[in-house]
């Protein structure tokens, strides 16, 4: 079995994408992409807890028993979201608004007990470490395509912790792009977009 | 603002905030479970039924345990383990009287657990000050729009396999422009009912 940190982390943002991949996570990916800056914001917490959650489950992985390993997982997970869930409330109140229950409901995100569960549990510590960094990135880059076009196109412009990255010249801005309707349009495009190419590769033979 | 009239509340639940469509709660099973209206149905039952006892005990446990100690950070863990412990209830009690739809809901019961749409209710709950009236009428109002929703989803899912669409967009892409379509008749409740 060959592999090597770096490889580990590209198949994270390639072909294991916790969106486009694996369709892991999408509670998040919709309901907080309503501009960069939350979409940085969740994927920052939920970074920390993928990364802890997944050194610790994978140094444990021996002394857990099978049958009961979900609970303990999820017990796991649940105290390090109550640590973002509280360094957020102090330090970033207004990230913390913004994103209001979606902080704790990062224990219920399926890519974190996901990845305990299909790598960190059946892996050392050093690449559970390196696969919760790949699949943080990949979450992180989708997270931010898509509150980029709905930012942009909902309010015509992105403005991320207070320097404006692009405006547009739309007018009037497309409002229904950051209500509800527009995350799901996004996200649905996106996922046809990445199906076409998939299969174009496939039939290439690749 | 506990002084909300429970009618609001209900109301709320069911179409202002409906779980599914205006806060993208319980996505996984959303797209998991619609592909036909018999599971769907079922789902949806199973999940009202641990919505609402979810939302009781955990009013009782957070008022009446963890308020008392001063123990509110442990609110996220407590009320985590509380679900699981009720799926795993209900799972025992239907297996063991109701054999029949034990059958008919096979996987979904477990799946529950994990579903953020129960964790949501319980969250809310919390954080809007509900009383305990409050917070069951919240809990099944929040159980019956996600059962709506969820039925609306599956007919039209099951018919619209049957249109001929590119291959690329078919399945979970397809899933999401018909959601996009029921999200903005949902959205509209905002002006509708205000509140």
């Amino acid at each position: 079995m060959s592999r090597n940190p770096v490889s580990e982390i590209i198949r994270g943002i390639t072909r294991d994408n916790p969106i486009f991949g694996l369709v892991l996570g999408l509670c998040p990916a919709l309901a907080v992409t309503t501009s960069v800056e939350n979409a940085i914001g969740m994927s920052a917490g939920t970074f920390f807890v993928l990364f802890c959650a997944n050194i610790f489950v994978s140094a444990l992985r021996k002394q857990i028993p099978s049958t009961v390993r979900l609970p303990i997982f999820i017990i796991i997970i649940a105290t390090f979201v109550s640590i973002v869930d509280m360094v957020m409330e102090a330090f970033f109140p207004p990230m913390y608004a913004a994103l209001g229950v979606f902080i704790p409901l990062i224990v219920v995100n399926c890519v974190i007990i996901g990845r305990a569960e299909a790598y960190a549990n059946k892996n050392n510590v050093f690449y559970s470490a390196i696969d919760a960094i790949g699949a943080s990135i990949g979450f992180l880059l989708v997270l931010c395509l898509i509150g980029g076009i709905r930012e942009l196109l909902g309010t015509g412009q992105i403005v991320t912790f207070g320097y404006t990255l692009i405006s547009s010249p739309i007018d009037p801005a497309m409002t229904t792009m950051i209500l509800p309707p527009g995350a799901f349009l996004t996200i649905g495009i996106l996922m046809a977009i990445v199906n076409y190419q998939k299969a174009r590769k496939a039939a290439r033979g690749g | 603002m506990v002084e909300k009239a429970l009618f609001a509340i209900f109301m709320e639940g069911v179409f202002i905030k409906n779980f599914l469509l205006i806060q993208f709660l319980g996505l996984c099973s959303f797209v998991g479970v619609t592909k036909d209206v018999k599971s769907a149905a079922g789902m949806s039952g199973a999940v009202i039924f641990v919505m609402t006892m979810a939302a009781s005990v955990s009013y009782f446990l957070y008022t009446y345990i963890l308020e008392p100690a001063k123990m509110e950070f442990l609110g996220l863990i407590s009320f985590i383990v509380v679900i699981a412990a009720l799926v795993q209830l209900v799972e025992f009690v239907v297996r063991k009287n109701i054999p029949a739809l034990y059958r008919s809901l096979g996987i979904y019961l477990p799946l529950i657990t994990t579903n953020c749409a129960v964790l949501g209710v319980v969250l809310l709950n919390v954080l809007s000050e509900y009383n305990f009236i409050q917070s069951l009428v919240f809990g099944v109002a929040a159980g019956i729009g996600f059962t709506i929703v969820m039925l609306m989803m599956s007919g039209i899912r099951e018919r619209s396999n049957l249109v001929n669409i590119p291959s690329s967009v078919r399945g979970l892409p397809q899933a999401f422009l018909v959601a996009t379509m029921l999200s903005m008749a949902f959205v509209n409740y905002f002006w509708v009912i205000p509140i």
